[in-house]
């Protein structure tokens, strides 16, 4: 049963009323504009073992997400097609308030919000993950871990998703005659297909304000967030309204506009930072 | 000039009652936003334009204590140094020993359910009640304390006022026509003692009349044509039954 | 299901409706006798049962809050309310479900009336015909209006979609399977606030604005039509004689 969920760590009023005033002056703590992303690390192939990945610092906010591929058999409304599926954890690790056990809601939400997208728009080329047509398909596992949480893990979990996509490749299989399927995981074929790319821009409430990527602290104080989910050619992959507040339509459209514009240019940065990883750190960005 | 009832308006959650200045008599059940007035509740709508004051009855809702009200509560709990009683409030309501016994007690060597057992009624009053601990009650004063005899009605809680009338003119319309003893707390349980079982038939299905017709308005004059035809149904009293 | 021809020739749905047209809605209220509150809300073939108990005292005391009354909330189906047998355990829907109509309550709700209690809602779908979460939070809505717990307004719901690639209103089962997008909105229309807002599919910035407007135009219909059956059960409360 959901319910209205306790402040978990309590912001002292003072400060509160010092963050919703700045940002009622489009200013935030960190100095930054009410449109501006907090600086963002991404390490593409951070986990070997994984068939893809990446690990993700946004702000203070630390995410790595993996890709397994499995050989498995399709769902029957899709015989010729690979199979998706999303899952998020929030590790007891990333905060006093998460605790051990199976995803909560929030955790169900955000893999559920990013797996819409994802497949909605159709961003991975699933008609090329057939197998055996009919019966044996890829089937593509996200795993997102959230490890160090500072705000907006939404935000930071799509795009660690999608620079684990994007880092991901197909390993060489062989069918033989009767239809079984081999695996050579130490050679890798091709990219994982790739039609389009798509982040979420979470874009939170105060007080008739709009702002985006909020931190831990504006986490506290915001009415209300939007979780909008932009694909590279500029269209609205999903949107997600999460929280206790309401907006009106002004605000919503709005809103729209602010995550369209950033989600473009988020997606152009990613695929700067996947395609020449010297330009993020290049080995570990936990405990540097 | 028009009765107090012709001018009640049946509003629902989100409807402007009305816009301009007014005083707000029934805080949680009207809010302002701008110069409009917006009903919270099911309930019925009083504007005065003369002296700029709305407020809304709600026709629905649980009960929540005021000091000062009269509540009929069923013990759920005894503890050591207190019972705790089922007063159909969102919490419940705790009466100490020490209040109903009118002296100290010494957990160790006594046991409160000697006392008050749980399902014991109690009659009490709201002695205290804030935001931030249940309502506590007390059993000091006259009539006060463990109910032996009667029969309990339930109505809902927010239909209290109309069982009572308008300076508890429908209370004595209904002890004077049954020659019942009616005691109405204010959480909607209602106590009656009757001197047979037709008058405690009658004055309860009188009760629920009330209950199920609150918001219709003539009901004064109807419940006492209704307890009138009843009795002379039932042979209690001689003449003939009103018909229309 | 077979895929139906979702926008025939005339420029009707598969079911004969216009673009902008709901299907029948049917609302009862104070259905249940235990409830605090009750409504059974119908969209067409679906229908969804809400009940509301308390403000009350809760076991659970550590997640009480000082200051105002929880919202709890379970959006459930009924195993026989889906063409496949869904199974009793909650899936990942239902408690994603159950959190997004939660929070399209809370905006309305005015706990600070009820400090430390929990006001309990269950939504239980009956049987699933698109729009479960929108029939849903029509339903809660009512529920608490029937409990008597004060509200800023009532919050109604309905979905948009798109197929065929024309926006419509009120998607049924069909046009959400087979369909582009499904887009469920709730409004506090007195208020002027959209408590729910999700886009399941992909359209293009026009489309959403096109969009959005199409629900609040589907919502004003069911806000009246709440209101009304809030209204009927004492307008239509007769005078015994």
């Amino acid at each position: 049963m959901s319910h209205t969920p306790s402040p978990g760590i309590i912001t002292p009023k003072l400060k509160a009323n010092t963050i919703v005033n700045m940002i009622k002056k489009g200013i935030r703590s960190s100095g930054r504009g009410l449109t501006d992303y907090r600086p963002i690390d991404v390490v593409v192939g951070y986990v070997q073992n994984a068939d893809g990945s990446a690990l993700v610092r946004l702000g203070n906010t630390v995410v790595v997400a993996g890709v397994k591929l499995e050989v498995g058999s399709p769902y029957p409304d899709t015989p010729n097609e690979g199979a998706l599926i999303v899952n998020a954890e929030f590790m007891p690790a990333a905060s006093p308030t998460f605790e051990p056990g199976p995803p909560d809601e929030n955790a169900i939400e955000l893999a559920r919000v990013i797996d819409r997208a994802l497949r909605e728009l159709k961003a991975i080329d699933m008609s090329k993950l057939a197998i055996v047509p009919g019966r044996r398909v890829w089937i593509i596992y996200v795993d997102i871990y959230v490890l160090d949480h500072d705000g907006n893990l939404v935000d930071a979990s799509s795009i660690a998703t999608l620079s684990a996509l994007l880092n991901t490749t197909l390993p060489k299989v062989e069918v033989d005659e009767s239809g079984n399927v081999r695996v050579e995981k130490n050679i890798r074929m091709s990219p994982l297909p790739i039609n389009h790319k798509v982040v979420t821009v979470t874009v939170a409430k105060v007080e008739n304000v709009l702002f985006i990527d909020p931190d831990l602290d504006e986490e506290g104080v915001i009415e209300t967030k939007l979780v909008i989910a932009v694909s590279d050619d500029s269209r609205i992959a999903g949107i997600q309204k999460s929280g206790s507040g309401g907006l009106t339509e002004a605000e919503i459209l709005a809103a729209l506009d602010i995550a369209l514009k950033t989600g473009v240019s988020l997606i152009k940065t990613i695929e700067s930072r996947v395609l020449e990883p010297t330009l993020g750190l290049s080995t570990n960005t936990l405990g540097q | 000039m028009q009765s107090q009832e012709a001018q009640r308006i049946l509003v629902v959650p989100g409807e402007v009652v009305v816009e301009g200045d007014y005083k707000i008599l029934t805080p949680s059940y009207v809010i302002r936003i701008d110069r409009k007035y917006i009903a919270t509740i099911v309930g019925l709508a009083q504007i005065d334009n003369e002296s700029k004051e709305i407020g809304v009855i709600p026709l629905e809702g649980c009960y929540i204590p005021q000091l000062e009200d009269i509540v009929i509560g069923y013990v759920v709990d005894a503890g050591l140094t207190s019972w705790e009683l089922d007063i159909r409030a969102p919490f419940t309501a705790t009466l100490y020993a020490v209040d109903f016994l009118g002296r100290p007690i010494n957990p160790a060597r006594e046991d409160l359910s000697k006392y008050l057992a749980s399902g014991d009624t109690v009659l009490a009053k709201v002695e205290v009640f804030d935001r931030n601990r249940g309502p506590v009650v007390t059993t000091k004063g006259k009539g006060l304390g463990k109910i032996v005899r009667g029969t309990i009605v339930e109505i809902s809680p927010v239909k209290v006022a109309r069982v009572i009338g308008r300076k508890g003119s429908m209370h004595q319309l209904l002890a004077s026509e049954t020659g019942c003893e009616v005691t109405v707390a204010r959480n909607g349980r209602i106590l009656i003692s009757c001197p047979n079982r037709e008058l405690e038939d009658i004055l309860v299905m009188a009760i629920l009349k009330i209950e199920r017709e609150a918001h219709i308005p003539g009901l004064t004059d109807r419940v006492k044509e209704f307890i009138i035809r009843e009795k002379v149904r039932r042979g209690l009293i001689g003449g003939e039954t009103k018909t229309d | 299901m077979e895929k139906p021809r979702l926008i025939r020739e005339d420029g009707l749905r598969h079911d004969g409706r216009r673009p902008d047209e709901l299907r029948p809605v049917r609302i009862s209220i104070g259905v249940l006798n235990k409830a605090s509150g009750s409504a059974l809300v119908e969209y067409g073939g679906t229908k969804v049962l809400a009940a509301v108990h308390g403000p009350r005292e809760i076991s659970q005391r550590h997640i009480l809050l000082p200051d105002r009354a929880i919202i709890r909330c379970r959006y459930h189906m009924l195993s026989f309310s889906t063409h496949e047998r869904k199974s009793p355990a909650p899936s990942r829907r239902e408690i994603e479900l159950s959190k997004v109509v939660r929070e399209s309550l809370e905006p309305v709700v005015i706990s600070e009336v009820f400090p430390r209690t929990a006001i309990d809602v269950f939504v239980e779908v009956i049987n699933a015909d698109g729009g479960t979460r929108t029939a849903a939070v029509t339903a809660a809505s009512l529920a608490l209006a029937d409990a008597g717990i004060p509200m800023r307004d009532l919050v109604v719901a309905i979905a948009v979609g798109k197929v065929s690639g024309t926006l419509v209103l009120d998607i049924d089962e069909a046009e959400d399977m087979y369909g582009e997008a499904d887009m469920p909105v709730a409004v506090a229309p007195s208020i002027g606030l959209i408590t729910l807002l999700q886009l399941n599919g992909v359209l293009s910035r026009e489309e959403f604005s096109e969009a959005l407007k199409l629900a609040l135009k589907g919502a004003s219909q069911i806000y009246e039509k709440s209101r009304e059956a809030l209204r009927d059960r004492y307008m239509k409360v007769k005078v015994e004689e």
